[in-house]
């Protein structure tokens, strides 16, 4: 798999299939940490040029909140959590069990580990269940946080998969939580490399 | 004549002339390359990615990298008939976005790109009249061919024009 282009229909089924399951078992997590009813979208699998990418949110100059993880090694990949800039206080309000944090989306220490933890909850539940199928351990980083413009953040991700690809994978789950169609876009971001080892444990080679 | 931008996307570059704009929306530690003739008011914008196509294990769009892009751009621009010799040079971007605990400068994204604009740059004799580059935030920018003035439009640090 030298190429994201070469993929075919059988292993982009396999592909949101194990997607599914990690979005599944994140989104329990993330239900039983917040003790809310979360639903998820059914994966999408996108190969596009960066170009493309960068508009993921609606546009590359839409504000948003990402945490950002890598996992190096045999595996490399990046996982990005985005949620729209302006749902960020509900987000909050919503972790800590209040109804008056302010932001001035500018996050306090509290706030930002607080959103980062979520994403490490969101990104080991994803892991652990792809973990599972294909035997491969996955060392994730540990998250970093950055409020700007998308394009600015997804820029920075798609770097990595720049240097390897003239186009990127990126497998997009969305998160709801019903009472204010609150949504997270939680991405998977497989290299070429990695790609070739989760469609060979999944038999789709 | 109304006047139209010109839109660049990650990874490619556009070039316009007065009294249209070339603008490009979002850049991280990708770094926006504007190079602009003041005789025929004829600009270039670059949307770089990655700092060298010499270390790449796949140069496929030469369009990502530093030193093919620009090479490129500067051929472009050359073939409407200005002179490379007049061709001044302004940068944006190269901020870092995500600063991971324990991670070092020299392997920032952003510092390395801006680096490698610089000497690809100077080694084709074109001055960098201004920059405005690091942090870690983003930034859309517009080149007006008409004056060569570069907006630059953050959204915590303001709007200024360089």
């Amino acid at each position: 798999m030298k190429n994201y282009l070469d993929l075919n229909a059988l292993q982009m089924d396999a592909l949101r299939e194990i997607s599914n399951i990690g979005a599944g078992n994140a989104a329990t997590s993330l239900s039983l940490m917040l003790n809310r009813k979360i639903d998820m979208a059914v994966p999408k699998v996108n190969i596009s040029t960066f170009a493309e990418a960068v508009e993921i949110m609606g546009g590359a100059e839409s504000e948003v909140a990402g945490g950002y993880m890598v996992v190096k090694g045999e595996t490399p990949m990046g996982i990005l959590f985005l949620i729209s800039k302006d749902q960020l206080e509900y987000f909050l309000n919503m972790l800590f069990g209040t109804s008056n944090v302010t932001t001035n989306y500018e996050f306090n220490e509290i706030q930002s580990s607080a959103f980062l933890e979520v994403v490490n909850i969101l990104a080991g539940s994803y892991l652990n269940a792809l973990a599972a199928f294909t035997h491969c351990v996955f060392m994730p980083s540990v998250p970093a946080l950055a409020v700007d413009m998308a394009g600015a953040l997804l820029g920075e991700v798609l770097q990595r998969i720049g240097e390897v690809s003239d186009y990127t994978l990126v497998i997009e789950n969305i998160f709801f939580e019903e009472e204010k169609q609150l949504k997270g876009h939680f991405l998977f971001l497989p290299e070429p490399k990695t790609l070739e080892i989760l469609l060979n444990a999944l038999g789709v080679l | 004549m109304a006047i139209e931008s010109v839109k660049v996307g990650i990874a490619d570059f556009k070039i316009a002339y007065a009294p249209n704009n070339i603008i490009t929306v979002g850049l991280g530690s990708c770094v926006g390359v504007c190079l602009w003739d003041s005789f025929s008011k004829i600009g270039g914008m670059a949307h770089i990615m990655l700092p060298s196509s010499s270390q790449a294990r796949a140069v496929l769009n030469k369009k990502k990298y530093a030193d093919s892009c620009i090479a490129l751009l500067i051929n472009e621009m050359c073939k409407y008939g200005i002179n490379k010799k007049r061709l001044v040079a302004k940068l944006a971007g190269g901020a870092r976005m995500f600063n991971f605990p324990g991670s070092n400068d020299i392997m920032q994204i952003g510092k390395r790109n801006i680096d490698a604009v610089k000497d690809v740059l100077n080694a084709n004799g074109i001055q960098i009249v201004a920059t405005d580059v690091g942090g870690s935030f983003g930034r859309t920018i517009e080149l007006y061919t008409e004056d060569g003035r570069l907006l630059i439009k953050t959204i915590n640090k303001g709007v200024k024009f360089i």
